[in-house]
């Protein structure tokens, strides 16, 4: 059990609006991943989801029961923080257990779901010990470890992994990956990372200025973007965007185009270009052109590409690859 | 090379300059400390000289422990005192907390409102203070000495910790919410213990004007049996005649509690166990 539907939820700080009428519906068992830049609201609404913020206007319910008025610990939620806020002056074990402390659990079940919580992240020898003593990667177990003992309806994670360094975040991020799939909860989690919305999410919501822009899976975002803003903000190197005029195309005002979905040649193509500059990535080459036709692009080629600046290439679409935008930002039928 | 040679330099000139204000500071004390073991001709004679057998004398403490009532002026300098401190860092850390946790109309007022008392002496307000204590029938009692020294003591408390809660992490808060903690357990339990160390700094700059304070104890309550250290001492300080092997010994004697004081709060400063909360 773990569902959530959000019915136009606003909420504004003074005059200025943070969110501007969010809807959305999870499903139980779901993961949802709220990105977007900073400032767009997304740790907002999932405070508000928490109760830690208050809604201006609108519903949250969490399992069909409003809880616009239910105090954060009785929502039935837990939350990781992206500073793990572990309690400093609690052992592990007790950082772990207060939730159910202060729900008047007995001491014997408190005790044996700490100690289940610990074993699944691995956490058994580091029970006596303080956060201090805890490396970055173990705090934030620990801080995942105190979500699952509470066993709520909801996972609410704000940016769990954004302290984390590059290796422990795989880690940690296929560690999270398992538990969705073992634990089967409702999960919730605020990214900036695309990556991480990518690789975790069942559903992705972007949310631009206030606003859900799409929501969709994965594949959806990348394959079949709605509009601009999400074209560009879903794939990396970013997609690129041309004047539609350039290529003739009356309708569409933008036509994006990915730089995988761009094949390159020295001897002929589409659009003529000069190589600005080349990145080698080993697995990836990423081409940057300067074309007479199209203007600045970004070419991704897989494997390894022996491209310099200043050498003249062409550059030539995949058929069926471009996605065209009309004057809305809003992608053409 | 040549930087490490700077850098002795210049922490030798740090030093210098801290161990001559270290010396200037106790001068006063290491006077009063050495001259209260001195016989009355001793102390005029060659007051900056340390005491030998021929000038030792005891006649000062012997004059104010035989005094009697001198156990009951410490006695209530002490509870004014820590009680004082005690108020004045549980309603200052609950302002502090209200005005830099939550969100609501005139918040900032409300702190500037707090912290001009900073700026304002309290002495100003001693008439009203006074006709306030009278008709509350308060007047030689500790609680009027209590009431002024936690008026006095809250603003800069205010301010301090105000500044030092902000400094929390939001995160923390919202964790122990999440885990079912009351308002006052995420004050007392997460708070608290994490501004230790301000806690200290603004014990320590709220005790020594109390101890030290002569004008309310004067003026609100000079009774025998509410008289305070640096009051009780004034009865050796005549018009014409000072008893000053009296007035030094019983000044030697009232810097020794608050030293302990110090101690206990400066060892507080230094065991700050924020380190590892949050990253």
């Amino acid at each position: 059990m773990g569902s959530l539907q959000l019915k136009s939820i606003r909420k504004a700080y003074g005059s200025h609006e943070v969110l501007k009428g969010i809807d959305l519906e999870v499903k139980d068992g779901e993961f949802v991943i709220f990105v977007g830049p900073s400032g767009c609201g997304k740790s907002t609404l999932l405070r508000t989801i928490a109760g830690l913020e208050d809604a201006t206007s609108g519903s949250v319910q969490i399992d069909g029961v409003e809880v616009g008025h239910v105090a954060p610990a009785k929502r039935g939620i837990a939350m990781v923080f992206q500073s793990y806020a572990l309690y400093p002056h609690l052992t592990v074990k007790d950082n772990m257990g207060l939730g159910l402390k202060q729900a008047g659990k007995p001491k014997a079940e408190i005790e044996d779901k700490v100690g289940k919580a610990a074993s699944m992240l691995s956490l058994d020898p580091y029970l006596a010990r303080r956060p201090a003593e805890l490396s970055g990667g173990q705090r934030q177990r620990v801080a995942i470890g105190r979500a699952i003992v509470r066993e709520p309806k909801l996972f609410l994670f704000d940016e769990p992994l954004s302290n984390l360094d590059a290796a422990l975040r795989v880690n940690t991020r296929l560690e999270i990956a398992r538990l969705h799939r073992s634990l089967k909860a409702t999960m919730i989690y605020v990214t900036h990372d695309q990556v991480e919305a990518m690789t975790l999410a069942d559903k992705i919501v972007v949310l631009n200025a206030g606003q859900i822009e799409q929501i969709g899976s994965p594949m959806d975002l990348y394959n079949r973007p709605a509009n601009v803003f999400v074209a560009g903000f879903i794939g990396s190197p970013q997609m690129n965007f041309i004047d539609g005029a350039r290529l003739g195309d009356k309708n569409a005002k933008t036509i994006g185009i990915r730089p995988e979905h761009l094949g390159l040649s020295r001897e002929s193509g589409d659009w003529k270009g000069k190589v600005v500059h080349v990145e080698h990535l080993g697995a990836d080459t990423i081409v940057y052109l300067e074309s007479e036709q199209v203007g600045l692009i970004t070419v991704r080629l897989f494997g390894e590409h022996r491209y310099a600046p200043d050498d003249i290439v062409y550059a030539t679409p995949m058929v069926g690859s471009m996605h065209r935008f009309g004057a809305d930002d809003r992608v053409l039928a | 090379m040549s930087q490490a040679r700077h850098s002795i330099f210049r922490t030798g000139f740090v030093h210098a300059a801290l161990i001559a204000y270290t010396l200037i500071s106790l001068f006063p004390v290491f006077l009063t400390f050495i001259n209260s073991f001195k016989d009355r001709n001793a102390i005029f004679r060659a007051p900056l000289s340390v005491p030998t057998p021929q000038t030792f004398s005891l006649i000062g403490y012997q004059t104010v422990l035989g005094q009697g009532d001198f156990a009951t002026y410490f006695q209530n300098s002490f509870i004014v005192t820590v009680v004082s401190i005690a108020l004045v860092l549980l309603f200052g850390a609950m302002a502090a907390f209200a005005l830099s946790e939550y969100r609501f109309r005139g918040n900032t007022l409300m702190g500037l409102y707090l912290a001009i008392g900073i700026m304002i002496p309290i002495r100003l307000g001693t008439v009203a203070i006074l006709q306030g204590m009278v008709a509350a029938n308060l007047v030689n009692t500790l609680t009027a000495l209590i009431l002024v020294y936690t008026a006095q003591g809250l603003p800069l408390a205010v301010f301090i910790l105000s500044e030092f809660m902000r400094t929390v992490s939001d995160d923390l808060k919202n964790a122990g919410r999440i885990d079912g903690l009351s308002e006052y357990s995420i004050f007392f339990r997460l708070v608290l213990p994490l501004i230790r160390p301000a806690m200290a700094t603004v014990a320590v700059f709220t005790m020594i004007p109390i101890w030290n304070d002569l004008w309310f104890p004067l003026i609100l309550a000079p009774a025998e049996a509410t008289k305070t250290v640096t009051l009780g001492s004034q009865i050796f300080i005549g018009q014409f005649v000072t008893n000053w092997n009296a007035v030094l010994a019983a000044l030697s004697l009232a810097i020794l509690p608050v030293l302990v004081l110090y101690v206990i709060f400066s060892r507080q400063l230094i065991r700050g166990i924020t380190a590892g909360a949050v990253k």
